[in-house]
């Protein structure tokens, strides 16, 4: 349609008339342009769904990396029942949805000018950004385990060649061996994941080592669906037995992990107490995805703080922060959070580079763990914004019972697995 | 029938539902904002159930082209608690009649897309006859017809209508008058291989 003064006026007074925020600036023929820095699965998503909501929007992912692999069932590649081919995705699928993808390394974003500049010396500039930058560690929170360390002894927190450098020790440890594992305090990526890793470890061990032992040292005195993987462990692995294969130790605060000894390979707790490990594994505290620091983006925890309807940062305008270095308030950090919180975010972005004011956000979250052969549960909630913008609150939901039948948690792994293809292919697809 | 089922069910879930949004208000009393359009909502289903209602499986259902009665039928029935399931009862409860009826009518205008499954031929030659003795009449064109608000059966995912007819089977699982009676014959005479032929029946149906 061609716009005409005449016809602008007469859409513009439409506009206000309905309620519509300022003018829409659409009409004028303005672009739209949205740059995703971050090509997880929460920029993933948003570039996808602003393509499918409004085609008409130009949308450029910039990641530094040519795939991704999944945290969510990385699990499995170290239990064995996955290979690292298995959570591998790469970007061709968003590409026939009409999104630019771009791999380079994003230096800095200039919020002030709208412009994201990347390594190679591009500058992409935007009317909105979205910044999905995932996580990074707190180096300084553990004595002697920095991102060199890391190469030796993994965090497998952030899933790829960490992965693969934890299988494979695990495959090459032998029977009788210990394995530890040094769990994050809050917040943290996937709060079950610590626990389902140890799971799918004592699964590997009890099939093919079974002398060996899985020992868990963790500042928290609880963790996520705690009830649900004591009744695992102990269905499965002995748990609080002579032969227990799974240990926790926890209830104490003085369990966290404060040192690594990389010469001995072992860890030293806060009360002092030093194990030695054939397999560490240590995940350390976490924090915002260092271009959110970059960019001025975190607050002093070191969390992005965000409108929790628009995503919109809260310290710069314009710039939308999503996934796990948000702070979505009400939300654990879990790969559906990210999905839904980006989709609410797509919505809002579309609306409001078409001049309409954000609908009323919906959000979701279901996270399964698979603790062993035939055996997953979940958390799951519907939320919505409260009026006051203050909190995403959950208004239904909960855990799978922790009476749940066999068949139940039987059934669950094959809900899990069907979760993992279908939201893979919603966010990559 | 399928409406006054849903009458019913639907004044349960109201309860159900109503009480899943006080109990929140009694903690803190917060306001939620209410009113998501149908796409917002029905965005919250796919990752479980696939971008446009359409699982890749191997065992979530598709809700693609189901007809509106029945997932609101469903939708109820798990909030209520009267359909088993093992999540759908705590995410069921998150929305209001009004919005199930808006997602309903968000799936309801998408096509159903059959899975790509393995089927046993002979076992789905079987079944194909087995449908059409007791199944047919409500499940039409071969399990594939929303019409009469059945659910869809051909190109569905076979754990997931493995383990419905189990529910139904075992009674966790209220069938309709007619479909007892069918079901209840058809396991008499065919037993559980009449059940695996059905199913492989359905898979086979890819078309």
């Amino acid at each position: 349609m061609k716009i005409t003064r005449r016809g602008f006026i007469q859409t513009a007074g439409a506009a206000t008339a309905a309620g519509m925020i300022g003018v829409p600036y659409i009409a004028l023929g303005a672009s739209k342009k949205v740059v995703v820095v971050g090509g997880g699965t929460a920029g993933a998503t948003a570039a996808k769904y602003i393509r499918l909501a409004d085609p008409t929007t130009d949308v450029t992912l910039i990641e530094a990396n040519s795939n991704y692999y999944t945290c969510y069932m990385s699990n499995e590649v170290l239990g064995g029942d996955r290979s690292m081919d298995d959570i591998k995705f790469g970007y061709s699928g968003l590409g026939k949805h009409g999104v630019k993808v771009v791999h380079a390394k994003v230096t800095g974003i200039d919020a002030k000018a709208r412009v994201v500049k990347t390594s190679d010396g591009s500058s992409y500039s935007y009317d909105r950004c979205v910044v999905a930058p995932g996580i990074d560690f707190q180096w300084d929170k553990i004595e002697g385990y920095d991102a060199k360390v890391a190469e030796k002894i993994p965090h497998a927190w952030k899933a790829g060649p960490q992965t693969a450098l934890l299988r494979n020790q695990l495959e090459a440890m032998k029977d009788g061996g210990v394995v530890v594992i040094a769990a994050p305090p809050n917040p943290f990526r996937c709060p079950p994941g610590p626990y389902e890793r140890a799971s799918q470890i004592a699964m590997y061990l009890k099939a093919h080592k079974p002398k060996s032992k899985v020992l868990i040292f963790d500042a928290k005195p609880k963790f996520s669906k705690q009830g649900l993987f004591v009744g695992a462990w102990k269905k499965m692995y002995g748990y609080q037995s002579d032969n227990a294969m799974i240990e926790w130790h926890g209830q104490q605060e003085e369990a966290g992990v404060v040192k690594v000894n990389a010469a001995s390979n072992s860890i030293v707790t806060a009360f002092g107490d030093e194990i030695k490990a054939d397999v560490l594994n240590v995940i350390p505290a976490q924090k915002a995805g260092a271009i959110a620091f970059a960019a001025g983006l975190t607050n002093d925890g070191g969390w992005c703080p965000v409108d929790l309807g628009t995503f919109e940062s809260k310290i710069h305008p314009n710039i939308h922060v999503l996934g796990d270095a948000s702070i979505a308030t009400g939300m654990p950090k879990s790969g559906y959070s990210a999905n839904s919180q980006a989709k609410v975010c797509a919505a809002a972005i579309v609306a409001m580079m078409n001049g309409q004011e954000p609908g009323t956000p919906s959000y979701v979250n279901t996270c399964y763990s698979i603790a062993g052969k035939d055996y997953a549960f979940s958390v799951a909630a519907v939320y919505r914004l409260t009026e006051d913008r203050s909190k995403i609150a959950s208004v239904s939901g909960g855990l799978t019972p922790g009476d749940a039948s066999p068949e139940v948690f039987k059934r669950e792994v094959a809900y899990a697995y069907s979760w993992y293809n279908n939201i893979t292919h919603d966010i990559f697809g | 029938m399928a409406y006054k089922t849903f009458t019913r069910a639907a004044l349960v879930a109201g309860l159900a539902v109503g009480a899943a949004f006080s109990a929140t208000a009694a903690e803190e009393k917060p306001k939620m904002m209410m009113g998501a359009d149908a796409a917002m909502l029905a965005n919250s289903c796919t990752g479980c159930h696939g971008t446009d209602g359409n699982s890749l499986g191997p065992a979530a259902p598709s809700i693609a082209g189901l007809s509106p009665t029945y997932f609101e039928e469903t939708m109820v029935g798990f909030a209520s608690g009267e359909i088993p399931s093992t999540i759908m009862n705590r995410i069921a409860k998150g929305y209001t009649e009004d919005e199930i009826k808006a997602m309903a009518k968000h799936y309801a205008g998408k096509p159903f897309v059959k899975a790509t499954q393995s089927f046993d031929a002979d076992l789905a030659a079987k079944g194909a006859k087995l449908h059409d003795k007791y199944c047919e009449k409500c499940h039409a064109e071969g399990g594939q017809s929303p019409e009469d608000d059945a659910g869809v059966l051909a190109g569905q995912w076979t754990p997931y209508v493995n383990w419905t007819l189990a529910d139904y089977k075992a009674g966790d699982r209220e069938a309709t008058k007619k479909m007892k009676k069918k079901l209840s014959e058809m396991l008499e005479r065919e037993g559980s291989d009449g059940v695996m032929a059905l199913l492989n029946y359905y898979a086979s149906q890819q078309k």
